[in-house]
């Protein structure tokens, strides 16, 4: 578009500025998000599906878990089918920044970094991650890392977090998603993991012989949903309906049934 | 629509692209050397070996080329430390680059040794050259020199192949722009530069290959 010479046939031309009306109008509906919801009714939110018990396939190939819940609850108060968008970890911001989905409900923990790129919502769900390894390993905290091999995910809080507090001999292996990392863990791959709490507790359930136990906190981050730069009406109507369902015992409902546990104390 | 280019904010962290092309280039090399000695070994073994040998390598060559890299990659990554083999990402990434390089070289060189014509190598009898010799220094060369283009470029496939280890934690180029994007969010310019960085990768290895094969492989 930028290289428009005189060569341009005048039909090419005309093509050329007929893309780059339907592009100006993309973008003038761009920040409307709320609106597109209310008139297609429908809304694509952007789910986890490797990570119980927030989101995961079940025995019916079909997604279930927390964010699972909470995305067609919000659908419903937003009187919209819901689309649900099956996301990992490293690519669920991309998502959104390229507007392939309206929300994102995908245990998202809020940092500057993130706060640069996407807007959030008030907390829906509790969440903390933490470093994890069989009885055996002498581990009590950071420093213990050191010269250990310790798996986690690419690019989520818990990659972050370790990386800031993990001595520079520590050999953090990183994965491409949760499974992997779980798979690696359990493989015997590395000698730790750092991963949350509920990702823990299902791997105990499941592989009790492991006898995998909590060894140090490395952050309580509790979830958000995330919305697109600059989408003030969606985000404000999310919020009420967050808001609303945390007064009402709603998420305290869903954090039982999938958490075992309250929702407790929720940041704004 | 305007999107706002920050490459910047991705070519700061060139210390990681620079480990992840030399992981590349590297896991590159050791497979290729490995792979295409392999692919000639089983060549001559699907072409000349003993019966059952060739049943065999058929075998292999058939599994390894109608299954995906990345399943045969997990497999012995997740999959071999239930039998007891327990491979650092890097090694396992190593074997399954050249399991799978040989399969495909395998065929490649034999489609050489095949187009070698009967009278060079009855030639070669005729002069009392024994069977190891004959396909050493009359059947190989002339084989390798007429496949040596179709061999460079499926080196260069599994070159392209390796971004995927990265997916098992090997720090390649691939995992280094996926955890460069991951931390300032800049995924289009990430993935402009890694894309242009393979570019080039594929392009001066496939030069580099195309002028040391005559010199150093099959000498004229």
């Amino acid at each position: 578009m930028y290289a428009m010479t005189s060569k341009t046939t005048r039909r090419t031309a005309v093509c050329a500025l007929a893309a780059c009306a339907v592009l100006i109008a993309g973008a003038a509906q761009a920040q409307n998000a709320l609106d597109d919801i209310t008139k297609s009714k429908t809304i694509k939110i952007a789910i986890p599906t490797d990570f119980p018990p927030y989101g995961f396939v079940g025995a019916d190939m079909a997604p279930q878990g927390l964010d699972v819940d909470m995305a067609k609850f919000v659908a419903a108060k937003l009187n919209a089918k819901v689309e649900l968008v099956p996301v990992t970890t490293a690519n669920r911001i991309p998502y959104l920044q390229t507007k392939k989905v309206d929300l994102v409900i995908s245990t998202l923990g809020k940092n500057p970094e993130r706060e640069k790129v996407v807007d959030f919502t008030i907390a829906y769900s509790p969440f903390f991650i933490a470093v994890f390894a069989p009885k055996a390993a002498a581990v009590k905290a950071a420093e213990d890392l050191a010269g250990k091999s310790i798996a986690v995910t690419r690019g989520s809080v818990d990659d972050q977090e370790l990386t800031k507090v993990a001595p520079a001999t520590a050999e953090i292996r990183r994965f491409e998603d949760n499974n992997a990392t779980i798979s690696a863990f359990l493989a015997g791959q590395t000698q730790l993991v750092a991963t949350s709490a509920q990702v823990a507790s299902t791997i105990m359930q499941k592989n009790s012989s492991l006898g995998l136990e909590y060894k140090f906190l490395l952050k309580d981050s509790p979830n958000f949903i995330g919305v697109a730069k600059g989408e003030d009406a969606l985000r404000t109507r999310v919020n009420e309906i967050v808001a609303e369902a945390r007064k009402s015992g709603e998420i305290d409902r869903l954090c039982k049934k999938w958490l075992g546990r309250e929702a407790g104390d929720l940041p704004i | 629509m305007t999107v706002e280019l920050d490459f910047g904010a991705v070519l700061a962290s060139w210390p990681l692209l620079l480990v992840g092309v030399a992981w590349t280039l590297g896991l590159t090399a050791v497979s290729a050397v490995l792979g295409v000695l392999t692919g000639i070994a089983f060549a001559w073994a699907r072409s000349e070996g003993p019966v059952l040998l060739q049943t065999v390598v058929g075998a292999y060559v058939e599994l390894i080329r109608n299954t995906p890299f990345i399943v045969q990659l997990f497999f012995i990554f997740f999959g071999l430390p239930a039998a007891g083999f327990r491979l650092s990402p890097e090694v396992a990434s190593v074997i399954a680059m050249v399991v799978n390089l040989s399969a495909y070289a395998t065929e490649i060189v034999r489609a050489g040794i095949e187009a070698t014509p009967r009278g060079q190598r009855e030639a070669a009898i005729s002069l009392a050259l024994s069977p190891t010799q004959t396909f050493v220094y009359v059947v190989t060369p002339p084989a390798l020199a007429r496949i040596w283009p179709a061999l460079v470029s499926q080196i260069i496939i599994v070159m392209l192949g390796s971004a995927v280890c990265g997916q098992i934690s090997v720090p390649e180029l691939t995992f280094a722009t996926s955890l460069i994007q991951s931390r300032n969010f800049r995924s289009f310019e990430a993935f402009i530069i890694v894309a242009a960085i393979y570019l080039v990768l594929a392009f001066t290895v496939r030069r580099l290959l195309r002028w040391a094969g005559p010199r150093f492989v099959f000498g004229r």
